[in-house]
């Protein structure tokens, strides 16, 4: 009765898509984070109101791509969700407690006294468990990737090769998040954003190419497969998306830098999904061995063209509405009010 | 303290936080929505001053919940992964529904609160309404995970052959589902309009009587009356559901110890369970079976029926049962009051008047917590209802009493920050003369 068709193999390619999501959208917000902590010079404040301005109308909507995930993830493979949740229970806790703290963090400040140029207290909050957010997922994608037991996991997820996975998240969040900024700001702000995300750029490149040296000892069945003939292309095609945006970001093409940067960063996760497969955590869980019934898959799944065509256009029009170029900070010395 | 406890305790605390602003999230947009209307059609200005009001404090309680419902999302792994392991292809259908419906609630609610300068005032109103559409939809939708814990339709078949057990007529072909979330989206309009009336009853007693506070306090009893006497109607329907899937809960809600014909309702009282009675409670004959079951006579079901350690804490599950429905009257008294009061000539916002109005949004808010804890330690011992046990569901991971310590904190500041804030806005709010 029911039409065949690889449900799990479409439940992983939509959990791919929403992780791809939330890298770019929820992962420039991290990123904000970043930069709000490390504000610097005599624009300081006119910087943390940019990223405000900026996170402030999507940061809840970009949020939803990790519960899709969530919901993805224990919906469809109920077997590895539940590997996941015992076994890193501390770092996933850690992640938790980090969301909470920088999306709360992030409005109280906007509602308090000091409003948000100013360094205070929540400011600081939201930049330090954004940061620390960050690294913690990248550390976590490395322990599934990573062969690690998952009965000791702090070895996993505390291995220099996780480690150095996470502070590689922690640049390329703070990449995008420079990235976006200096496409929409204007005037010497620009400037500074451009030279942020320059900055960013190398610590990512390094981290990238570090990271990959210690993925051959440490991950070396992934490594093996991202250097296959079949993946290494891909490999090759972020490394130039990557350099092609350093390269328009430098020259002045903001556009196109913001979309190198993206498109360079998505390649790079399907790299490792395309490298990781077929495992969600390797070795013990693979997509077809953890994967829900397929009536139950072909269900929710069904759900996700009729969920898109809502949020679609929807999406759109808050992007449109928001992310066009930001007008020059005329609002500086005025308290931000999210309802002005 | 063991592992069990802490989880339960901490799921406990961070659920009943969340249901706070989750409860806002549905109630409150409507009241914007109403507020900006009046202004768009050509109101007076300060239905507008309220509409930004509320946009602002509404801001903050929507990022809140927002946390807090990530969290959730988080802890159900987290604590209790036996539970997902077993359940989650199914209530995943439910979760993903709620999800889509939140996100488009997300994606508005930022349009609305910063589009002021940025859309038509028409495109403006109209950002509003899938943010009020999104907040019922997903309160309704999670709410058929909760109705499937309690009554989980083809459990037996997931046990016995998951590959046929289909999600979508598990959860809302749960004869359960509607019944119970009609009952919880009411109960949110009641918690947001009876907090609302409370905050304007609050500030005219403190002198603040300018318009704003009149049409505030207005706009927020009309919601809340409409929302006090739509409970007891589904609150009814609530309670024969209850007894036709979850007779042990039933028994636990009325402290009926032993399966008689003819049962009293037993009003207010403490239950013993160890001597197996109800001290001081007033119990009116046949009542509770003809509230279960149509007929006064009608054979109610008692704990008798099951072995002790398959009954819920029956001192919790009684007491929460008989505040909610205390609550519950009062709350329906006091909407009787304010409009009896101001259809009387002379009368009007007497001090006596305000005063029983600032009772109002407390007792929402009593009512709305112990319902949910009836619904949910009622459940025990099972996290799915006859299926399978919360002990059996909770995560083998050692040393939970820490992270439910370091939440616990995290949570009573997250409380206090809220509410402080809150105070700031709601003193903040420009007077009739700014707004003009």
């Amino acid at each position: 009765m029911t039409p065949w068709a690889p449900w799990p193999d479409v439940a992983w390619l939509v959990a791919v898509a929403a992780m791809t999501a939330y890298m770019l959208l929820g992962g420039a917000d991290f990123g904000g984070g970043v930069w709000d902590l490390f504000a610097t010079g005599q624009d300081a404040a006119s910087q943390r109101r940019a990223i405000a301005r900026a996170m402030g109308p999507v940061w809840e909507a970009n949020h939803v791509w990790l519960i899709f995930l969530l919901i993805l993830l224990f919906t469809g493979f109920p077997l590895a969700f539940h590997r996941l949740v015992i076994g890193l229970y501390l770092p996933l806790n850690l992640v938790l407690l980090g969301i909470i703290l920088r999306g709360a963090a992030f409005v109280f400040r906007a509602h308090g006294r000091r409003g948000v140029g100013q360094q205070s207290t929540w400011g600081r909050i939201f930049g330090a468990a954004s940061s620390l957010t960050v690294v913690l997922l990248g550390a976590a994608l490395a322990a599934v990737s990573s062969g690690g037991d998952f009965m000791v996991a702090w070895r996993s997820y505390l291995s220099p090769f996780a480690i150095l996975t996470g502070l590689f998240a922690l640049a390329a969040a703070a990449y995008l998040a420079a990235t976006y900024l200096t496409f929409e700001a204007q005037g010497s702000l620009r400037e500074t954003f451009r030279r942020r995300a320059l900055l960013a750029a190398e610590a990512a490149g390094l981290a990238a190419l570090l990271d990959l040296g210690l993925m051959s000892f440490e991950a070396p069945r992934l490594f093996i497969r991202l250097v296959a003939p079949d993946i290494l292309g891909l490999v090759l095609l972020v490394a130039l998306l990557g350099v092609g945006s350093y390269v328009s970001l430098r020259h002045r093409h903001d556009g196109l830098g913001r979309f190198l940067a993206a498109s360079a960063l998505s390649v790079m996760l399907w790299s490792w999904a395309a490298a990781q497969w077929p495992y969600i955590i390797y070795p013990g869980f693979t997509v077809y061995g953890s994967a829900a019934p397929a009536l139950a898959l072909r269900q929710v799944l069904t759900l996700v063209p009729f969920g898109l065509l809502l949020l679609v256009p929807s999406l759109w029009l808050l992007l449109h509405v928001f992310k066009g170029r930001l007008p020059i900070d005329a609002e500086a010395g005025r308290r931000p009010n999210p309802a002005r | 303290m063991d592992n069990l406890l802490a989880a339960r305790i901490q799921m406990g605390f961070t659920l009943g936080f969340h249901m706070l602003f989750a409860a806002f999230g549905v109630g409150f947009p409507l009241l914007m929505l109403v507020a900006e209307g009046v202004a768009l059609r050509g109101g007076p200005a300060h239905y507008l001053t309220l509409a930004k009001t509320w946009g602002k404090a509404n801001a903050l309680l929507f990022a809140v919940g927002a946390v807090s419902g990530t969290a959730l999302a988080f802890e159900l792994g987290l604590l209790w992964p036996g539970f997902m392991l077993f359940s989650g292809s199914t209530i995943g259908a439910g979760f993903a529904t709620e999800a889509f419906a939140f996100f488009l609630e997300a994606i508005f609610i930022g349009l609305y609160l910063y589009g002021w300068n940025r859309l038509t005032r028409l495109g403006h109103w109209l950002a509003g309404l899938p943010i009020v559409i999104g907040g019922i939809a997903s309160a309704a939708l999670v709410v058929s995970v909760d109705a499937w814990m309690q009554h989980p339709v083809g459990a037996a078949t997931l046990l016995r052959a998951p590959a046929a057990a289909a999600p979508f007529a598990m959860l809302f072909g749960n004869p359960h589902w509607l019944v119970m979330a009609l009952h919880a989206t009411i109960a949110c309009f009641a918690a947001t309009g009876f907090t609302l009336e409370t905050v304007y009853a609050y500030g005219m007693l403190r002198g603040r009587r300018d318009e704003v506070h009149r049409a505030g306090l207005k706009i927020a009893m009309v919601l809340a009356t409409g929302a006090a006497i739509l409970m007891p109607l589904t609150g009814d329907m609530s309670g024969k559901a209850v007894a036709a899937f979850q007779p042990t809960k039933l028994a636990a809600m009325e402290s009926q110890f032993r399966t008689e014909t003819a049962a009293p309702l037993r009003i207010g009282g403490l239950p013993d369970p160890k001597a197996r009675t109800v001290r001081y409670a007033l119990e009116i004959p046949g009542g509770l079976s003809w509230l279960a079951y149509g007929r006064s006579s009608a054979k109610v079901q008692g704990l008798d029926q099951v072995a002790t350690v398959d009954w819920p804490d029956v001192p919790v599950t009684h007491v929460s049962f008989q505040l909610m429905v205390g609550a519950g009257t009062l709350m329906v008294l006091i909407a009787l009051y304010y409009w009896w009061n101001m259809r009387h000539r002379g009368r009007g916002l007497t001090r006596s008047l305000l005063r029983t109005l600032v009772a109002g949004g407390p007792l929402a808010f009593l009512a709305l917590e112990t319902g949910w804890v009836v619904t949910e330690v009622g459940r025990q011992p099972w996290v799915v209802y006859g299926v399978q046990r919360t002990a059996d569901a909770v995560t083998p991971v050692h040393d939970l009493l820490g992270y439910l310590t370091l939440y616990a904190l995290l949570y009573l500041l997250l409380g206090t920050t809220v509410l402080w804030l809150l105070r700031r806005v709601e003193r903040d709010a420009p007077a009739l003369e700014e707004a003009a």
